[in-house]
């Protein structure tokens, strides 16, 4: 489960002055279920979700995931969350299985589960063939594989998706996809960010259209078509963000 | 559980270090080489080159001199130089490098000598030149047994005795023993190449552990993970500092064998028999007492460069802000090898009081008020910088810096 009351995150910039990345933004994400945070570059997702992820910290407003908030405990935050974005690289010098395993090592997993979950992983995703090749050495499918198996590798209750098949040929954002998916019907609680409205719209359960960092609207896609009595999801983002779209907006 | 993370990080940061071929060439080859390619290389080079410059006999011209038939047969004589007749051109051979030297002979210098008339000679070469410089010496040398035995008939046709020219004698006795003066000929130089290897071989790690993980995009992954900030900032730490030391301890045992090797070989003629005088004999001792004073100092460094290069966007960036920081390394170790004593002031400024320590150590001197000051005050400027790597870590617009 993840609950964001009220979160909020300002910048410094030294042209710009403060800039208001993430402006009060709660919403709630249950177990089982797809939450969708679609919006325009810049409109805010990527530091919602880095604020989820505890990789930043909220200036104002907190967040709970999985019982722990993410202020007071981060670290036991991380610990019950996969985190996966197009930023996420992985270690050109180590091998896939390493890479794996020292993400294994760090969620404090014992050396024989360790090596269970990652067999188990492997062979799930199909990876034994390149497990031993060093990360530089892979293609873009295997990347994006083993960045998989490294956010599965303790078992999160919480998974967060960062924009996941950006720059992704179809076949490779396919098996993303694919993934969110079976994390659903495993049971988690999904997060995700994208651009794409036909991801949103195969994917999502509750959508949430961020735009200048606030959180405009939120629903299911038939409540979203419902209520704006549109039925392509693109012509109710644009009737939704078009009030407050600037080109360029950076968060 | 909290160290064990760091452990963890450790050990990978290690496993893609040994990897990594900038890495290794930095912190293992370079150290390794240096010292053989510098000093016995070079060493044997410019032996070589010298001995070569030696053999050879230079080509002099004689202006003027043909009313002084004793000077000229005398210079004829010396086989270690070849007259060769005068040519007008003699400025511009010598410029040329066709002759090496030409001695100016005043008309009636012989003559002038007898009536014990003031007179010079001149000798013409190209400053700068070896070989110009060898046959100046050579063609001095002899002009100067030239006028010795001048004055000693002078003296015996007067009956005056030889001795009144050296009336007392003064000798020169050296007190300390060999490797004392070894120490004091090298001790800064070994201090100086210690503080310098301990900086270079930090330097690579600490960026790409840094500046290279956040242009790699790495950074946001281990972020994401459970590991403290802090935990994660000491494991990288622990391996900036651990090349540190080996890079600093390859080339401490690379120097050392190097000498060694040197010595035994005598590869300069000269320079062996002054290297005989100057053992220098760096024992387990010596090394030990370096190495723990050298200890703060390589914390000092990996945590000051971590700090700095965190804050660089990219690897690049951080190249560009670490080369002013090895001018204020550079610039202390070098002060040290000036004749600068240690002292209560001096044991407070960091590097230029390890350095200058270091030279004490060599030459198994302890000044152990002084040694404690300089331990005290590194460890607190290296704990300083550590802190600062890691409040550095916590800072977000650091880590995302765009």
């Amino acid at each position: 489960m993840i609950e964001s009351r009220g979160l909020t995150k300002l910048f410094k910039d030294k042209k710009r002055g403060e800039i208001r990345a993430v402006d009060n933004v709660s919403f709630l994400c249950k177990p089982g279920q797809i939450y969708g945070l679609l919006g325009a570059n810049g409109a805010g997702k990527t530091t919602t979700l880095r604020m989820l992820a505890t990789i930043l910290e909220p200036t104002n407003g907190t967040a709970v995931v999985c019982g722990h908030d993410v202020i007071e405990d981060p670290q036991k935050v991380r610990a019950n969350v996969g985190f996966l974005s197009a930023a996420t690289a992985l270690y050109p010098r180590l091998s896939s299985q390493e890479m794996v395993e020292y993400f294994g090592r760090l969620n404090g997993l014992e050396e024989t589960t360790l090596k269970k979950r990652i067999d188990d992983i492997f062979g799930r995703l199909d990876m034994n063939s390149f497990r031993d090749r060093r990360c530089d050495k892979l293609s873009t499918g295997m990347k994006q594989k083993t960045s998989i198996a490294r956010t599965l590798i303790h078992d999160p209750q919480v998974m967060i998706f960062d924009e996941p098949t950006l720059g992704l040929d179809i076949m490779t954002a396919r098996t993303i996809i694919d993934f969110i998916r079976e994390c659903r019907q495993r049971g988690k609680t999904v997060i995700f960010s994208t651009h794409v409205m036909s991801e949103v719209e195969k994917l999502c359960d509750t959508i949430g259209i961020i735009q200048s960092g606030k959180l405009l609207a939120e629903g299911s896609l038939a409540e979203l078509r419902e209520r704006y009595k549109e039925n392509d999801l693109e012509e109710i983002f644009v009737k939704i963000v078009a009030p407050l779209y600037t080109n360029g907006e950076a968060a | 559980m909290s160290l064990q993370n760091v452990g963890i990080v450790y050990r990978k940061e290690l496993r893609e270090a040994l990897r990594d071929r900038r890495t290794l060439i930095s912190s293992l080859l370079v150290p390794l080489l240096l010292f053989p390619l510098l000093t016995a290389g070079l060493g044997v080079a410019i032996s070589a080159l010298l001995g070569k410059a030696k053999e050879e006999i230079p080509k002099v011209m004689i202006i003027g001199g043909e009313d002084s038939p004793r000077l000229l047969e005398d210079l004829h004589n010396l086989k270690k130089i070849e007259i060769v007749p005068l040519a007008s051109n003699w400025k511009e051979q010598i410029i040329n490098k066709d002759i090496r030297a030409a001695v100016g002979v005043p008309t009636g210098f012989e003559s002038d000598l007898a009536q014990q008339k003031p007179v010079t000679l001149k000798i013409y070469n190209y400053n700068g030149d070896l070989k110009s410089s060898l046959a100046t010496s050579v063609i001095q040398e002899h002009l100067e047994s030239f006028r010795s035995n001048i004055v000693k008939e002078s003296l015996s046709a007067k009956n005056v005795p030889e001795s009144v020219l050296k009336p007392f004698a003064v000798e020169e006795q050296n007190v300390a023993p060999p490797e004392k003066v070894g120490g004091a000929a090298f001790g800064g130089v070994i201090g100086y190449m210690v503080i310098l290897l301990c900086m270079t071989g930090c330097m690579y790690p600490a960026m790409d552990l840094t500046a290279g993980e956040k242009e790699r995009g790495t950074m946001e992954t281990i972020l994401s993970s459970p590991i403290s900030r802090t935990h994660l900032v000491l494991g990288k730490f622990f391996l900036v500092l651990t090349t540190s030391l080996v890079t600093a301890a390859l080339s401490v045992t690379s120097m050392g064998v190097s000498f060694w090797v040197l010595e035994r070989l005598h590869a300069f003629d000269k320079a062996g028999s002054d290297a005989a005088q100057m053992q220098l004999s760096i024992g387990i001792k010596q090394v030990l007492s370096i190495f723990i004073m050298v200890l703060p100092l390589a914390v000092l460094f990996s945590a000051g460069v971590m700090t700095v290069s965190l804050f660089a966007k990219s690897y690049k960036e951080a190249q560009s802000y670490i080369t002013p920081l090895m001018f204020l390394v550079i610039i202390p170790a070098v002060c040290a090898m000036l004749p600068i004593d240690l002292n209560a002031k001096l044991a407070l400024v960091p590097i230029l009081n390890a350095s200058l320590l270091c030279k004490e150590l060599v030459v198994n001197t302890y000044h152990w008020n002084y040694i404690a000051i300089i331990f005290l005050s590194t460890c607190i400027y290296a704990a300083v910088a550590l802190f600062l790597a890691v409040k550095m870590f916590q800072r977000e617009h650091v880590l995302f810096r765009s």
